[in-house]
């Protein structure tokens, strides 16, 4: 091959320094687990009942949120009103959502003496308890279905408009319309959509922390966690990760291969022109379906702000002191997911084909749990510092690598277009190493790089996962601080603390999101 | 232990000034020692009044995960005492060798059992017992009733707390072999176990549970406190586990001298005299002024259970598998 | 002068041979049906490309192993000329120095050379702003003000109307009078407007430079069919 060898240059150098070092941090990680690790008397009647619970609640939640999508997303799909765009943009919000104002919010609503629960109780009816498998479920439907529902209304909007049109054209109904169009896409879109939303409930340690606990209610995840904080047991978490790792790592592989939409995909705001369904009991159905999914969504959101914005004024200065420990550990991950985004994106770019491998070497990060990533970092640590003085800097670290495959998928597309577009042009100008990406790759790359720092910002700054396993009292991010108050019933400065943790995540997306968009115009 | 007006030591703990060169005392404890209402803060005031030092007391967790805590600092904490562990976790603590013997002649103790411990120093004692509002119906009056009932109660998680895991011994205490059995029939009256003494209170003031793991002198606080005698603790026919809650002092530690100092006077009256009606348990060395009123409307449980340190360390293990495993299924 | 030396160039079936030099200054048309190696030829003289054999030599130096931005070579190209997030004078400033806020003297230049393609006072535009005919002039205006001596068109004006694409033909004429241009064209027309030589390439085989007129009035074999 006589095509000009790329000069790789010291940024894609770096790049790949860095997608080496990182699946070799991974692997580091887990030779420190195995070493660790101590099956002891092999699992424990207590660790089946966590895989159990894990998998059960993971199943529960995935088969919940994909079945009651499918009615939403077509109600969303065959409708138009004002609002609608609003309603789709609404249903990629719970992605940004720190789960702990989620849980708090879901409290107000589900807990003993949330609305629900008093409406039963003046119904006469029997209570129900947020705490356990319903509430683990519960809370996984809520930040589930709307992923679902996108994933779902997408594979609406894939369906050639010309299909639906030829369906008008020979007069079906719903129900055919149903049969020959929307069955077979459904049946090739939802168990994708399931898939991915299970492996994310077998990883979502903040709700098993919050609405979990006790043996009956305990995912792997909260047992690892268990046994470092409760018992200081690291030959047991560390043979605890390595069971959640086999899962993750299983489950993962398996999404991958089968995700395709990472359910950001543009043009979900366009509805469709459809002829079917027009009767009037489909369209109050539609509606109620809608009205339905948008109260689910917002009432728990608009009573944790209601509950808590009067109380942020006068939080109390722990607070404000975490919140701002809690912005410099969004601002460091932020910082590292751009820095190691575009130098792998530079070097994905400048190897070509073949540099493939760069992106899937950030997605191991996400193989491994990131609470199973802390445990190994946890181990490796102890012996050299005490981990809790680590605490931030892992929280950033781990953070970084949970959103780095999300900014790679946005700029490893955009730095190849720059080059394809641009690349000829900036050489025979002999723009080289940072005046070309400063005059020529940033400028373009803006808008990308913009919503993947929102992105990195907001996730860390919500982020209960890896903080929970290494910080000390001390060093609470807020939202440790917002889950400390909750667990010790100081309900109202919860509130406020998780009005102020939701202000300033969605608050940094939007101010990397749009901040780059505007310096693009 | 503890108050129910909770709060963990997160204010206090953001809050603390150091005092500009005086030599600094850490003691690690549970957060409800911490909170604005609990021992604390008047403990604080008043030993910095004698000591010339800077006390400064940081929370973390409950009770049990605090030895989780001093297992994972080892020999690098900058903690000099812990204060808020059990008997049932002292032969645990002893065999770490994190800790130093207090080195002090031990006086006229009132606690209900001869103290021969060299190194940790008791500073208050309570029963455990379940805690009730006294519109509750029927209230079970052993286990055996509580389980059949449909009573729903909250408890502590026994690795992270010093009361669930004197409930995990209260139980094979009274039970022995068929504690597997009362775990399981108490099982579907558990709402939730919480990882510490302070959120199972509070989800018991809020109406999420009839009954709390607490002590018989938790109403204490409601009575003496708040004027409201709505709060009760149910007598078991089984007899009432004892704790004992202690103190000891970090081999590690860079003030060997202050730490002995603080163990002293922990006994004295100066700070004796602040438990009963802030930590709300039974003082280790009852003051001079007797108990303040209202103790003496509390249950006094007929037949006190405790398991010696050795004992309670043996037991705990496979108490513990035996609770997981009929909790988990 | 512009030699081509013995020039391989494969690339799964293709295969391309160039041999033979090209004087200056003046414009040499580049003809031929698409996908005979027209393209292929300019990224191997620009360094885009590199040949399995041969070397690639101006005024007998040998630019080879030059990387784009090392030769004397200056590139117009269909689209994408102009970055669309700098404006019209930084865009021809790129030509002497390359950084996002040109030095005044160099910022000066680019609104002489502006002017010279009839564009007095557009250097603040951006991009977008600009009209395709004026986005062309401006990339002019920068192969203008470069120092290089060659160069490269490929169908740096076929995305323009006729009338537009003849204006700036003759402006190329016109400007460009002390340079080596090679212009790829798809309109055998331009070429005969303009081009001083012609060379006809088909399935990667380079013909000789040969006068325009000549070539024209007396059409060779394959030529002739492409012409027909």
């Amino acid at each position: 091959m006589a095509e000009r060898a790329q000069p790789l240059g010291a940024a894609g150098a770096v790049g790949i320094a860095a997608a080496a070092a990182i699946p070799l941090l991974i692997l580091l990680a887990t030779v420190a687990i195995i070493r660790v690790a101590e099956p002891g008397s092999g699992l424990t009647q207590a660790d089946w009942a966590a895989i159990r619970f894990t998998l059960w609640q993971a199943f529960l939640s995935a088969t919940f949120s994909v079945t009651l999508a499918v009615p939403v997303a077509r109600a969303l799909a065959r409708r138009r009103f004002p609002g609608r765009g609003a309603l789709v943009t609404l249903l990629g919000a719970p992605f940004l959502l720190p789960v702990i104002v989620a849980i708090f919010g879901l409290l107000a609503v589900f807990g003993r003496g949330g609305l629900v629960n008093s409406g039963l109780g003046m119904l006469g009816l029997p209570q129900i308890s947020i705490y356990g498998l319903h509430g683990v479920v519960l809370a996984h439907v809520f930040f589930n279905l709307p992923l679902a529902t996108r994933l779902i209304l997408q594979g609406w909007q894939d369906i050639p408009s010309e299909r639906f049109r030829l369906a008008a054209s020979l007069g079906m109904d719903a129900g055919a319309v149903n049969r020959h169009l929307e069955w077979p896409m459904l049946r090739q879109v939802m168990p994708g959509a399931a898939l991915v939303i299970f492996v994310i409930c077998t990883m979502s340690f903040a709700v098993a922390l919050t609405l979990g606990g006790g043996p009956r209610a305990t995912t792997v995840e909260l047992a690892i966690y268990q046994a470092l904080r409760f018992e200081f047991d690291l030959d047991r978490a560390a043979f605890l990760s390595l069971i959640q790792l086999a899962i993750t790592v299983f489950l993962a592989l398996l999404a991958y291969r089968v995700l395709r939409h990472p359910g950001f995909a543009p043009g979900l705001d366009r509805p469709l022109m459809r002829w079917d369904g027009r009767t009037p009991a489909l369209r109050l159905l539609d509606g109620i379906l809608i009205l339905f999914a948008a109260l689910f969504l917002l009432v728990p959101i608009a009573s944790a702000v209601v509950r808590g914005l009067p109380e942020v004024l006068g939080l109390p200065q722990a607070v404000w002191v975490s919140a701002l420990r809690s912005l410099c550990v969004a601002g460091a991950s932020t910082v590292l997911v751009v820095a190691l985004s575009v130098v792998m994106a530079l070097a994905a770019t400048r190897l070509r084909s073949q540099g493939s491998w760069i992106e899937t070497a950030g997605l191991t990060a996400l193989a491994a749990s990131p609470l199973v990533l802390g445990t190994g970092l946890f181990v490796l640590i102890h012996p050299l510092a005490n981990p809790e003085s680590l605490a931030l800097p892992v929280t950033a670290l781990v953070n970084a690598f949970v959103t780095l495959p999300f900014a790679l998928r946005s700029l490893v597309p955009a730095c190849r277009t720059i080059e394809s577009e641009y690349g000829r042009l900036a050489d025979t100008l002999g723009l080289q190493g940072w005046v070309r990406f400063r005059l020529v790759v940033l400028p373009r790359l803006r808008r990308p790089l913009g919503f993947s720092a929102g992105l990195a910002a907001a996730l860390s700054m919500g982020d209960l996962g890896v903080i929970a396993l290494f910080a000390d009292p001390d060093t609470a991010t807020l939202p440790l601080q917002v889950y400390r108050l909750m667990g010790a019933y100081r309900m109202d400065e919860a509130g406020g603390a998780a009005v102020l943790l939701l202000a300033l995540s969605f608050g940094v997306f939007w101010m990397l999101d749009r901040g780059a968009r505007r310096a693009d115009a | 232990m503890r108050i129910p007006s909770l709060g963990a030591g997160l204010v206090l703990a953001a809050g603390a000034a150091t005092a500009g060169d005086l030599p600094e005392l850490t003691v690690i404890t549970y957060d409800s020692f911490v909170s604005e209402w609990g021992p604390g803060p008047a403990v604080e005031a008043a030993f910095e009044e004698t000591c010339e030092c800077d006390l400064n007391f940081v929370a973390a967790g409950d009770g049990a995960a605090l030895m989780a805590r001093v297992k994972l600092e080892g020999e690098r904490s900058e903690a000099d005492i812990v204060l808020g562990i059990d008997t049932n976790l002292t032969a645990e603590a002893e065999a770490t060798g994190l800790f130093a013997p207090h080195g002090g002649t031990v006086g006229d103790l009132d606690v209900p059992v001869a103290w021969e411990d060299e190194t940790f120093l008791p500073y208050d004692w309570g029963y455990f017992a379940f805690v009730h509002d006294t519109s509750l119906e029927n209230v079970p009056q052993g286990f055996e009733e509580l389980a059949e009932s449909d009573v729903s109660i909250v408890i502590q998680d026994p690795r992270s707390s010093t009361p669930g895991l004197g409930l995990l011994l209260w139980v094979k205490a009274a039970y022995g072999d068929r504690a597997t059995d009362i775990w399981s029939a108490l099982a579907d009256n558990v709402v939730t176990v919480t990882p510490g003494w302070s959120e199972a209170y509070g989800m018991f003031l809020e109406g999420e549970a009839d009954m709390v793991l607490s002590y018989t002198t938790s109403p204490a606080y409601h009575l003496i406190a708040e004027g409201d005698a709505s709060k009760a603790a149910a007598p078991f026919s089984e007899g009432h586990y004892m704790q004992v809650e202690v103190a000891g002092k970090l081999a590690s530690t860079d003030q060997p001298e202050l730490a002995d100092r603080f163990l002293a006077f922990m006994l004295t009256d100066a700070f004796q005299a602040i438990i009963p009606t802030t930590n709300w348990m039974y003082p280790a060395a009852i003051p001079d002024a007797g108990l303040p009123d209202g103790f003496e409307t509390l249950i006094q449980p007929a037949k006190p259970l405790l398991m010696s340190a050795a004992e309670a360390r043996a037991a705990r293990g496979p108490a513990l598998d035996e609770w997981l495993n009929a909790l988990s299924r | 002068m512009l030699t081509l030396d013995r020039i391989a160039f494969r690339r799964e079936d293709f295969v391309l041979h160039a041999n033979g030099s090209v004087n200056g200054p003046g414009i040499v048309a580049v003809i031929g049906p698409s996908g005979g190696g027209k393209s292929t030829l300019m990224s191997l003289i620009a360094g885009f490309e590199l040949p399995d054999e041969g070397r690639v030599r101006w005024n007998g130096a040998d630019l080879t192993e030059l990387a784009p931005g090392e030769r004397p070579v200056a590139v117009l190209f269909q689209d994408n000329n102009l970055f669309p997030h700098l404006d019209a004078a930084t865009n021809v400033a790129l030509g002497v120095s390359p950084c996002a806020r040109p030095l005044p003297a160099a910022r000066r230049s680019a609104e002489e050379a502006l002017e010279a393609v009839g564009l007095d006072g557009m250097g603040a535009r951006m991009p977008g702003e600009l009209s395709g005919g004026q986005q062309s002039r401006v990339a002019l205006a920068r192969a203008l003000l470069t120092d290089r001596p060659l160069v490269l068109m490929d169908e740096a004006f076929s995305a323009l109307g006729p009338a537009l694409r003849l204006e700036m033909l003759t402006l190329v004429t016109s400007l460009l009078a002390d340079k080596t241009v090679l212009m790829v064209t798809h309109d055998p027309e331009d070429a005969r407007r303009v081009a001083r030589q012609t060379i006809f390439v088909e399935d990667g085989e380079i013909r000789p430079a040969e006068d325009t007129g000549d070539l024209f009035a007396n059409p060779h074999g394959a030529l002739a069919r492409y012409l027909a």
